[in-house]
């Protein structure tokens, strides 16, 4: 399997420099808390109020936090020529895809990591024992902003105000996946039944599904120069 | 002027005449000829503008959809110029279609004083013109032409293959919330309509779907004639 080896590879690359600079982990974790303040400031949420809320605060914030990472994926490649050098490279360019969609994924489940309990600690919300199956919710929800974020990350890589474009054509294509993970969440939460669960649950994995397989095959024409 | 490009030009002005005969029938007969709704009174003529709009906006995605393909297939200029040229008229249309959408609720289904409501069927149209709005951004905010294009295609590709997924997902979090539209969905669209209303709506169709051609045609030439302006500067008078 010669294109897992290089997937790997190319995102030990990645994790690596992330472990030694620690950059972009960190300016998350803290715009996440801002966020977080900001929020309680905006609604004051009544305290009956917070459990319906949350999901949709809590991927506010992710969707926020992550398309600040989106747009620093490929920056260091693109500054140091190290992109060119990729693509020199004899190998598959789906598994730059691949390898960048997981490093997101990677970082952006982190940030989720620390969001989460920071979230029911701040908004005095009893989340622990629902919290395998919202982050089980959250993982999905999270691949599916990966998969579509890292090939317009790479397509708004040479345009003009990059930063403002992104948003602007990942969040409307996004909708399938943020409203499965934040009404999954609500009905967690105890809104809703568990068949209605399945039925986002499904629509989270048919956008995973899709999105990565468009993404690994097309991603060769977006990255080409 | 090569002697092709003669003959389209031609072609174009047939189809702008029958455009103009369709149009002016279509408003003829929508306007003035068929029979006023019983409870919505005249408002309910902006129809004849809504959904012929709506239908026509669709079939231009899908030709920005189709353009796509084949440019990231084949690679030619000129199916990325077709993609480009049948968004915006799709955008424009899909304007219209929320302008004229939202005069009409406003008489008829919002609730009182409204200017929007969350239905699944308009917040899934306002999707749509956000999505290709997107597309024409990342079109301007390019420089480079075949970066641009490729860009563009895939954006195009992926967006249209989304739309199934928006619409699934828009309607199933707003049935959840309020009663589906006034729209049937266990009849065909045409059972519901009484066949004085469908001749003018049909008539309008085919009139909008003459003038997207006939808009298509021109951005069309528009494109090539900026191709030939391109060429010309870069390698000077043959």
């Amino acid at each position: 399997m010669n294109i897992l080896r290089q997937t790997y590879w190319l995102l030990w690359k990645d994790v690596l420099l992330e472990i030694r600079r620690r950059e972009s982990l960190l300016s998350m974790f803290f715009f996440g808390t801002i966020l977080l303040f900001l929020f309680h400031f905006s609604f004051e949420i009544p305290r009956d109020k917070t459990a319906a809320m949350a999901p949709g605060l809590l991927w506010l914030a992710f969707i926020f936090t992550g398309t600040l990472a989106l747009t620093q994926l490929f920056q260091d490649e693109k500054e140091s020529q190290c992109l060119d050098a990729l693509l020199l490279c004899p190998m598959d360019r789906g598994a730059l895809y691949l390898a960048k969609v997981l490093f997101n994924f990677l970082i952006m489940m982190l940030v989720e990591l620390v969001i989460f309990p920071l979230f029911g600690i701040l908004f005095n919300l009893d989340l622990w024992n629902l919290l395998p199956s919202l982050f089980g919710v959250a993982l999905l929800g999270t691949l599916g902003f990966c998969v579509l974020g890292t090939l317009f990350s790479a397509l708004t890589l040479r345009a003009r105000a990059k930063e403002l474009l992104l948003p602007l054509i990942l969040f409307p294509l996004m909708i399938p996946s943020i409203l499965g993970a934040i009404r999954a969440m609500q009905i967690i939460f105890g809104a809703g039944n568990s068949e209605e669960l399945f039925q986002w649950i499904r629509m989270l994995i048919v956008f995973d599904v899709i999105f990565m397989t468009v993404g690994f095959l097309i991603f060769e024409w977006v990255i080409e120069e | 002027m090569p002697t092709s490009a003669k003959g389209t030009g031609k072609t174009r002005k047939v189809l702008g005449a029958l455009v103009f005969i369709f149009v002016l029938l279509g408003l003829y007969w929508g306007l003035l000829h068929a029979p006023t709704h019983p409870v919505q009174l005249d408002i309910q003529r902006i129809m004849y503008l809504h959904i012929p709009s709506i239908l026509t906006a669709y079939l231009a995605f899908f030709i920005v959809f189709v353009g796509s393909c084949l440019y990231l297939w084949k690679g030619e200029r000129r199916d990325d110029i077709l993609a480009n040229s049948a968004a915006e008229i799709g955008v424009l249309l899909t304007a219209v279609t929320i302008i004229t959408g939202i005069l009409w609720g406003k008489k008829t289904w919002f609730s009182p004083g409204d200017w929007w409501t969350w239905d699944a069927r308009l917040t899934l149209t306002a999707l749509l013109l956000l999505i290709f709005v997107g597309y024409l951004m990342l079109r301007a905010l390019i420089e480079d032409e075949r970066r641009g294009a490729v860009c563009g295609a895939v954006l195009g590709i992926i967006g249209f293959l989304d739309i199934p997924l928006i619409h699934m997902a828009v309607h199933w979090f707003q049935t959840l919330h309020q009663a589906p539209s006034i729209l049937q969905t266990e009849k065909a669209p045409w059972e519901n309509i009484p066949p004085d209303w469908l001749v003018p709506l049909s008539i309008n169709f085919i009139a909008f779907i003459l003038l997207f051609f006939y808009l298509l045609s021109l951005r069309l030439h528009v494109g090539e004639i900026e191709e030939e302006i391109k060429k010309l500067k870069l390698y000077g008078r043959a």
